[in-house]
C-alpha cells in the first residue's frame, strides 16, 4: 500500500530543518547549536534567536566546530553543527571519521547547499559526493529528506536518536508534499506510489521528479513504484529487494554523483541479494557549475525526463534479457525514447 | 499532473517576470561597460582613484545583472585591487596571461567580482564579459573556476582557507626550486582568518622563509553573521602574523600612498631577500564607495537591486542619463 501524498506548495528543505532544531531546543535542555558563520543560511539562526543561549558562535571552522562538537556529546550534550554540505561533511571528514564516528560521539551534523540546485554560486558550493564518504563510515546514520515537512520531521528523529548523525538538506524551493501524518522512521524507506513494471528509487528532492516520470509512464501504460529512500544508512534492504523482485527493473536518482552514493548503495544490494539492471540518474562524473537552479537541474540531467528515459531502458534491458553483457553507455534522451510525448496537462 | 504544471507554471511566470524586468530596466537603465584597459606602471596615488572608481562602478554592473552574488567585500578590496595590478607591483602580460608572470590567488573565492571586474579593466578579456557573471557556462562562476581558463584566475577557490596554502605552495615552487624570480600575493578575508589552515599556511611561509609571498589581509571586520570579533574573535591580528614570522604592515585599504608603500616594502623583502615573508593587514570598509553598503555586514552576499544600482553608480561618478518616459 502506497503513502498517499499531495503537491502543497513549494518550499526549501532548509527550512524544515531550522524549525525541527527549535521544536528540539524545546523538548530537550541539552540540544545545543554551533553556528559556522552562515547559520541564516542553513536556518539555524531560528535556534538562535530563540535558544541564545545554548547557541555558540564558532566562526568559518568546520573542522574546529566538528571537534568541539564532539567534546560537547562526550559530556552530555547533543550537539548539532550545521554548515554548507561541502564543508561539514568534507573538508571535516577525518574529524568526523576519527572524533565523531570512532568515538561514537552524539553528534547532528546539518549539511545543507546539497546538490547542483543551489544554483549561481557555482561548484565549489555546490556538494555532490558526500552522501558517498558519510554512508561508509561506521556508525553514521545518514538521512536525506524529500520535502520540507519531512526535513522538519527527520531533524527531530536524528535529535531523538543516539549516535553520530547526518541530515542533508538543499537550498531552493522544493515541491512540498507530503503530509503532517505521512509516517517517517529513521531506516525505512516509503512507497509513494505501487506498480510492478519498474522501481524508481529516489531520495532528495529527486523523489518529486520520480512522481513525475510515473504519472508519464502511467500514460503509457507502464505502472512504476516509486519508492523514497529517505534514510541512505541504515539502509533498508527489504524495501528495495522487494522491488527488484517485483518490479525486475530499477532506476535510482539523486542530485549526487552517479557514483557511489544512493545508487551505489541500490546497486551492492540488489547485487547481492537479486540481481537486476539498474540504470543510475544523477550527475555524471563531472563538477557542478553557475546557473540558475532549475535551468542546473535540466542541463544536469536531473529531472523527471531522465528518469523516465532510464525506466524504458532498464525495462528493455530486463525484457530482453541482456543483464550481464550489454552495458548501455548512454542513457537516451527523454524525446529518443518518447518523440511524440508532449508534457501532460 | 497538477504538480508539474504547477511548476512549469510557476518558472514560466517567474521567467517571464525576469525578462519583463530586463528589458525594462535595459530600456530606462542601459548597463554600459565602459572599453577602457589601464596600463599597468608606477603611479602617484592620487591616480588609483579613478582605476579604483572604474573597478566598483564594473562590479555594481555585473552584480546587478548577475542578480546574485557578493557587493561588501568586492568594492572593500576596491582600491588594493587598483592599486596592486595597475600600480606595477603585479608583472603580467594582459594580452597573453599564461606567459611568466606573478601569481595572484583569491582566497577568499567569494569576492570574484573585484578580481574579475580588474582583470577586465587590464584588458585580459573584452569587458561585456562581465554581463555573464555566475551565468550558465560563463567563464565568470559565481566563485572563480580554474577549468574555465579565464586569464589571470589561477586557481578554484570558494572553500575558504586553501587559497592561501595553493599561493604558499606556488611561492615554494619558484624560491625553492625554479628561481624564476616571480612573486606571490594572496588575500585573504578576515573571517576566512577563523580557519585553521590560514595559519597553517602561514606557520609554512616563515618556515620556507618565502620572501617572494606577499599576504594581504582584507581586514573589514565584518562577515556573513556580524562583526568578526562577535563571531569569532581574531584579533590581535598584527601580533599573530608577526609572531607567526611576517614582517607586517598594517594600513588604510583605502589609503593609495599607504598602499603604495606597503607593497613597495614587500618588493624590497624580497629583492633584498630578506627570508620573512610580508603581510599587509589592510584595514578596509565593506562596500566602501556606495554610502547605504558602507561598514554594513548585510552587504557580505546580496547583490544591489537595480534602484539601487542606480544609486551606487550616480555616487561611483557614473554619468546616467535621465530614465527615459515609459
Ligand atoms: C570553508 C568555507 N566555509 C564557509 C564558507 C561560506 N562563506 C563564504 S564567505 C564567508 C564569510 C567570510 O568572511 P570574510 O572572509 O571576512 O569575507 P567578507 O565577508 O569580509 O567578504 C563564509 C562563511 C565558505 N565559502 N568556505
Ligand atoms: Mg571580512
Amino acid at each position: 500500500m502506497s503513502i498517499p501524498f499531495e503537491l502543497r506548495g513549494s518550499k526549501p528543505t532548509r527550512q524544515g530543518f531550522g524549525e525541527g532544531l527549535v521544536v528540539l531546543g524545546e523538548r530537550y535542555d541539552n540540544v545545543v547549536v554551533l553556528g559556522g558563520d552562515i547559520t541564516g543560511s542553513v536556518m539555524t539562526s531560528l535556534f538562535k534567536e530563540r535558544f541564545p543561549d545554548r547557541f555558540f558562535s564558532i566562526g568559518v571552522a568546520e573542522q574546529n566546530a566538528t571537534t568541539i562538537a564532539a567534546g560537547l556529546a562526550l559530556s552530555g550534550k547533543i550537539p548539532f553543527f550545521a554548515s554548507y554540505g561541502a564543508f561539514c561533511a568534507l573538508r571535516n571528514a577525518d574529524q568526523l571519521r576519527i572524533s565523531v564516528c570512532y568515538n561514537e560521539a552524539n553528534v547532528k551534523i546539518g549539511g545543507g547547499h546539497a546538490g547542483i540546485s543551489v544554483g549561481p554560486d557555482g561548484a565549489t558550493h555546490q556538494v555532490l559526493e558526500e552522501i558517498a564518504y558519510l554512508r561508509t563510515l561506521p556508525n553514521m546514520t545518514l538521512v536525506v529528506p524529500c520535502d520540507y515537512l519531512e526535513a522538519k520531521k527527520a531533524t527531530i528523529a536524528i535529535g531523538e536518536m543516539i549516535g553520530p548523525a547526518y541530515i542533508r538538506f538543499g537550498r531552493a524551493a522544493v515541491p512540498f508534499f507530503t503530509r503532517d501524518e505521512t509516517p517517517f522512521e529513521i531506516g525505512k524507506a516509503q512507497v509513494f506510489r505501487d506498480g510492478n513494471d519498474v522501481a524508481l528509487v529516489a531520495c532528495g528532492a529527486m523523489v518529486w521528479e520520480a512522481l513525475q516520470a510515473a504519472e508519464r509512464l502511467a500514460v503509457r501504460g507502464i505502472q512504476a513504484r516509486v519508492i523514497n529512500v529517505s534514510t541512505i544508512k541504515p539502509f533498508d534492504v527489504q524495501t528495495i529487494v522487494d522491488a527488484a523482485r517485483e518490479c525486475g527493473a530499477i532506476v535510482t536518482a539523486e542530485e549526487h554523483q552517479v557514483h557511489a552514493g544512493l545508487g551505489g548503495a541500490v546497486a551492492e544490494v540488489v547485487a547481492k541479494n537479486f540481481p537486476v539492471p539498474i540504470e543510475f540518474v544523477g550527475v555524471k562524473d563531472s563538477f557542478g557549475g553557475s546557473g540558475e537552479p532549475e535551468e542546473l537541474m535540466e542541463k544536469f540531467g536531473l529531472t523527471w525526463k531522465e528518469i523516465y528515459a532510464a525506466a524504458i531502458v532498464t525495462m528493455q534491458r530486463r525484457d530482453k534479457g541482456f543483464i550481464g553483457y550489454r552495458t548501455v553507455k548512454q542513457v537516451p534522451h527523454y524525446e529518443d525514447v518518447h518523440p511524440d510525448s508532449q508534457p501532460v496537462a | 499532473m497538477q504538480g508539474e504544471s504547477f511548476r512549469t507554471a510557476n518558472c514560466l511566470f517567474l521567467r517571464a517576470c525576469t525578462v519583463f524586468v530586463k528589458v525594462l530596466m535595459s530600456a530606462i537603465f542601459p548597463v554600459v561597460f565602459e572599453p577602457v584597459a589601464y596600463e599597468n606602471r608606477h603611479r602617484q596615488p592620487q591616480e588609483f582613484a579613478e582605476i579604483a572608481r572604474m573597478i566598483r562602478r564594473d562590479i555594481i554592473k555585473s552584480l546587478v545583472l548577475a542578480g546574485s552574488g557578493h557587493s561588501g567585500g568586492p568594492l572593500g578590496s576596491a582600491d588594493i585591487f587598483a592599486v596592486l595590478y595597475f600600480g606595477g607591483y603585479m608583472r603580467y602580460t594582459p594580452q597573453n596571461w599564461w606567459t611568466p608572470r606573478d601569481r595572484f590567488v583569491l582566497s577568499a573565492g567569494h569576492m570574484c567580482p573585484v578580481l574579475y571586474a580588474t582583470l577586465a579593466n587590464t584588458g585580459a578579456f573584452p569587458k561585456e564579459e562581465l554581463r555573464t557573471l555566475r551565468k550558465y557556462n560563463s567563464r565568470l562562476q559565481g566563485h572563480p573556476g580554474r577549468d574555465m581558463g579565464l586569464p589571470g584566475v589561477e586557481t578554484s577557490t570558494g572553500s575558504l582557507g586553501q587559497g592561501i596554502s595553493i599561493a604558499v605552495g606556488m611561492a615554494m615552487a619558484d624560491k625553492l626550486l625554479d628561481s624564476n624570480g616571480y612573486r606571490v600575493f594572496t588575500l585573504t578575508g578576515d573571517g576566512e582568518l577563523q580557519e585553521g589552515s590560514v595559519w597553517e599556511a602561514a606557520m609554512a611561509a616563515s618556515n620556507f622563509r618565502l620572501d617572494n609571498f606577499c599576504w594581504i589581509i582584507d581586514n573589514n571586520d565584518c562577515q556573513i553573521d556580524g562583526r568578526v570579533h562577535d563571531v569569532m574573535n581574531i584579533y590581535p591580528l598584527e601580533d599573530k602574523c608577526r609572531a607567526f614570522g611576517f614582517d607586517v604592515v598594517t594600513v588604510n585599504g583605502h589609503d593609495y600612498a599607504e598602499l603604495c608603500a606597503a607593497f613597495d616594502r614587500f618588493i624590497a623583502n624580497s629583492e633584498k631577500q630578506c627570508g620573512k615573508p610580508t603581510a599587509i593587514i589592510a584595514k578596509t570598509l565593506m562596500g566602501k564607495g556606495v554610502s547605504f553598503m558602507e561598514d554594513r555586514y548585510e552587504w557580505h552576499g546580496k547583490p544591489p537591486t537595480w534602484e539601487q544600482a542606480r544609486i551606487a553608480l550616480a555616487e561611483l561618478g557614473e554619468e546616467i542619463s535621465e530614465p527615459a518616459a515609459v
